[in-house]
């Protein structure tokens, strides 16, 4: 299969990338990791007339905790999230989603950011900076602005990001003393999408939850931010009763859709579960243990 | 992966699901693994690929064809330049991996004939032949330069 012709573009500066999306506009694309356009352009599901290739760009490739908030680069790869010491010792829910993303080889090509711009409703990273309560800045021509990662995702494969604007960077709150995460993927075998997966993201202040992060993916037209559950944990003693009251709304606010992966029962039910398991190993590991 | 086989007529990089699923188009890009389905030749543009051609030096087999042939780590042989190309980059990262290591370093790619029991024997043993002569795999990569 080859794609429908395009002209390929390898600006060398950010400001040159954003020069020719502003000009180019609709037909326009970025090339980052390249792992689902590139597919996506020899199925001939998207077309774009050009290319815009950020991989010769110097410096977008990086990991940073700086002022209180980690940055992730445009070009900062899943390889790097899976082999990231910082990731495996401080942001969990990052570390363990990172091994789950598609197979090894994928990996080492294809990008968070580039992943997050896709928004496939089964990607895993949305669900993990839903749960993280990121911010995507957005960087066009004539300036930037920054969302929330909530206020982001607009249904399957759409977001609020303008033909003329790249997602420059991702930003996470730093991680502080007593959190921990999770992320539980069920999948039918190595590099197929989710079937269901659930991101946990907790920050506990004096034995209580200060704040909860829950994501899910595959459950929906988008990424979904369990909002009611993620509440219901505020100021609480994670205690059973706790964790079974969030995995329920959890649940209800999972919309999955019956496919040869599952029924809507199942996957609902599969919600519950891993939110229950993800709660309690964010809880343990944000007490220090595993 | 056209562009090798079209323009290049180096066909020994197998075209699979050609929608980055399976893994038989795998090549290495500086070393690393890539499916090559899944990247613009336009993107390689100054970098070193190797394909499986670039193996055989010389007319002689590197140790991880030797290997799969003595292990028998092929029926069909569809799948097997991308066994082989991503088994060297984890044996160059990983010269002694566990059997574990080199299921999880495969993943990626899909063999349909062997259900991977010879092909892992196959890596395994390479590793052990390899450890005692490590001058090999640099005479490979100096003729995937040339």
């Amino acid at each position: 299969m080859l794609p429908a012709p395009f002209e390929y573009h390898a600006p060398k500066t950010v400001d040159e990338a954003l020069e020719l999306l502003d000009q180019l506009g609709d037909e326009g694309k970025v090339l980052a990791g390249g792992q689902s356009l590139i597919p996506l352009l020899k199925l001939r599901f998207a077309s774009p007339g050009h290319l815009v290739d950020i991989n010769k760009i110097k410096d977008l490739d990086y990991l940073e905790e700086r002022d209180g908030t980690l940055r992730i680069g445009p070009l900062f790869r899943h390889k790097s999230a899976e082999r990231s010491s910082l990731l495996a010792s401080r942001y969990h829910v990052m570390a363990d989603a990172a091994p789950q993303i598609a197979d090894p080889i994928i990996r080492n090509r294809g990008t968070i950011a580039g992943s997050v711009a896709h928004a496939d409703p089964s990607g895993d990273w949305g669900a993990v900076l839903l749960a993280l309560d990121a911010e995507l800045v957005l960087r066009s021509n004539s300036g930037s602005r920054t969302v929330k990662a909530r206020d982001f995702f607009n249904g399957p494969f759409s977001t609020v990001l303008e033909p003329n604007e790249m997602l420059s960077e991702i930003r996470i709150p730093a991680s502080r003393s007593q959190t921990g995460g999770a992320y539980l993927k069920l999948e039918r075998k190595v590099g197929d999408f989710a079937t269901v997966a659930v991101a946990v993201h907790l920050q506990m202040d004096d034995g209580q939850v200060g704040s909860a992060g829950i994501g899910l993916t595959a459950v929906g037209p988008q990424n979904i931010k369990a909002e009611r559950a993620e509440a219901a944990l505020k100021g609480r003693v994670l205690d059973d009763a706790a964790i079974k009251e969030a995995s329920g709304l959890a649940a209800a606010a999972a919309e999955p859709k019956t496919d040869h992966r599952g029924s809507v029962e199942y996957k609902r039910n599969i919600v519950r579960v891993f939110t229950e398991r993800g709660l309690k190993r964010a809880y343990e590991r944000a007490r220090g243990g595993g | 992966m056209h562009f090798l086989r079209e323009k290049l007529r180096l066909t020994g990089t197998h075209i699979g699901c050609d929608t980055s699923h399976c893994g038989a188009c795998t090549v290495l890009v500086e070393g690393t693994p890539v499916k090559s389905c899944t990247m613009l030749a336009v993107q390689v543009d100054g970098q070193q690929v190797t394909t499986v051609e670039a193996l055989a030096a010389g007319g002689t087999l590197h140790p991880i064809q030797a290997a799969f042939k003595q292990e028998h780590g092929l029926q069909c042989g569809f799948c097997t330049p991308g066994m082989m190309l991503t088994s060297i980059a984890l044996l160059q990262e990983k010269p002694d991996p566990t059997e574990d290591d080199i299921r999880w370093a495969l993943s990626g790619n899909i063999c349909r004939c062997t259900g991977y029991m010879n092909i892992v024997k196959a890596v395994k043993s390479a590793a052990a032949q390899m450890t005692t002569s490590a001058a090999v795999p640099e005479a490979a990569t100096a003729a995937a330069r040339s």
